[in-house]
């Protein structure tokens, strides 16, 4: 069990955001439950290259006597984590531009009453 | 406010599912730093300095072994930047 | 937005050369150490935001306005595109590396193990470096300019 710790961590980041989502009323809140649901997927993508006691995979300054294709951790998804990263800063500018014409089209930013208003 | 608790307790009952679903899917996964059969990154580390000429192993990665996936980021961070310019143009005064 | 105080526009002026040499360090060293295009161009970004929030957000519109710098973004997306385009002619595959192991600009294999830092090295990762980083630069100043000037208009007119 204590070896499933970061996973655990992921599972109640994912569900801290859901919940921000699904049962809150304010425009801005629901955003930022979005943004830590990516967050949660990051670090998911980040603790499944782990080796145990490795190091950095940069041969520049490495520590004399490692063995270097056993005890390096995995490139691969760190990789894939910054191209997330970089796409998740892209949504969250375009959900925060339609945020602000919401709010001066309707004067709140209330979710319920943007649903009832018809004009 | 029949309606709007009903949807109360669908919406309670659909997170907590999916939420056990998630829970009992955690054990299923390899343990924390016991890696398995990993040969592409393998290969990857060894071969890093005499094919690409690098140090940095990351690096290498990003630009070089997928090169692709840095071209298809590039183009959503331009198509960001454009979406963002293109929704406020009526601003300027 | 409002215009910050004089002592927080001096300290602005003393630290953003600061901020963007570091981040122009982590952009150019990114073959030797942790960094990169991505990471140089988000801390040089930054600094522009810091800019940005001392001096107030019509003040900095007046002088640059996001034509010009959509054009610099352009030229940092070309460029990445030409280096690309430039691997499929020199050595057959889109992306190749054509300069590592020749005697060109960024030639010199190093050594393998654990190796001093050369700058020389790298292939046509430097040039790459380059070229996402004055994008990303150029791209998130654009971003948070817009969003800032947006919301300091009093009414949106048509």
């Amino acid at each position: 069990m204590i070896e499933f710790i970061p996973f655990i961590a992921v599972v109640v980041m994912v569900f801290i955001g859901l919940y921000a989502v699904m049962f809150r009323r304010n425009l801005i809140k629901i955003v930022i439950g979005i943004t830590i649901i990516e967050s949660g997927i990051n670090l998911f993508l980040i603790t499944l290259g782990y080796r145990e006691g490795g190091v950095a995979p940069i041969y520049t300054g490495l520590p004399p006597g490692t063995a270097y294709p056993e005890q390096m951790v995995l490139p691969v998804p760190q990789a894939l984590t910054l191209t997330s990263i970089v796409i998740g800063v892209a949504v969250l500018a375009l959900m925060l531009s339609l945020v602000m014409h919401i709010y001066r089209k309707y004067g709140t930013l209330d979710v319920r009453k943007i649903r009832r208003l018809k004009e | 406010m029949n309606s709007m608790e009903k949807r109360t307790i669908a919406a309670v009952l659909a997170f907590s599912i999916v939420a056990v679903f998630f829970f009992f899917s955690i054990f299923l996964i390899h343990p924390f730093g016991d890696l398995g059969q990993v040969q592409m990154d393998n290969h990857i580390i060894a071969n890093t300095q005499n094919e690409t000429g690098t140090n940095n192993g990351v690096t290498a990665v990003v630009f070089d072994y997928r090169g692709f996936d840095t071209l298809g980021e590039a183009t959503i961070l331009f198509s960001a930047v454009a979406g963002v310019i293109m929704i406020f143009r009526r601003v300027k005064e | 937005m409002t215009e910050m105080t004089k002592i927080v526009k001096t300290i602005a002026n003393i630290l953003f050369p600061f901020t963007v040499l570091f981040g122009l360090y982590i952009i150019a060293h990114g073959h030797l150490t942790p960094g990169g295009g991505f990471q140089g161009g988000a801390v040089v970004a930054s600094g522009c935001a810091l800019l940005l929030v001392a001096y107030s957000s019509r003040w900095v519109f007046k002088r640059i306005k996001e034509k010009r710098l959509a054009t610099f973004e352009s030229i940092g997306a070309i460029g990445f595109i030409t280096v690309a385009l430039l691997g499929l002619v020199f050595s057959m595959v889109f992306f190749g590396n054509f300069l590592a192991g020749s005697n060109l600009l960024f030639g010199t294999t190093p050594a393998t193990g654990s190796t001093l830092a050369d700058f020389n090295t790298g292939g046509v990762l430097p040039l790459m470096n380059f070229a996402v980083g004055v994008k990303v630069i150029a791209g998130l100043f654009v971003i948070v300019l817009v969003m800032a000037y947006a919301s300091s208009v009093k009414e949106w007119g048509q």
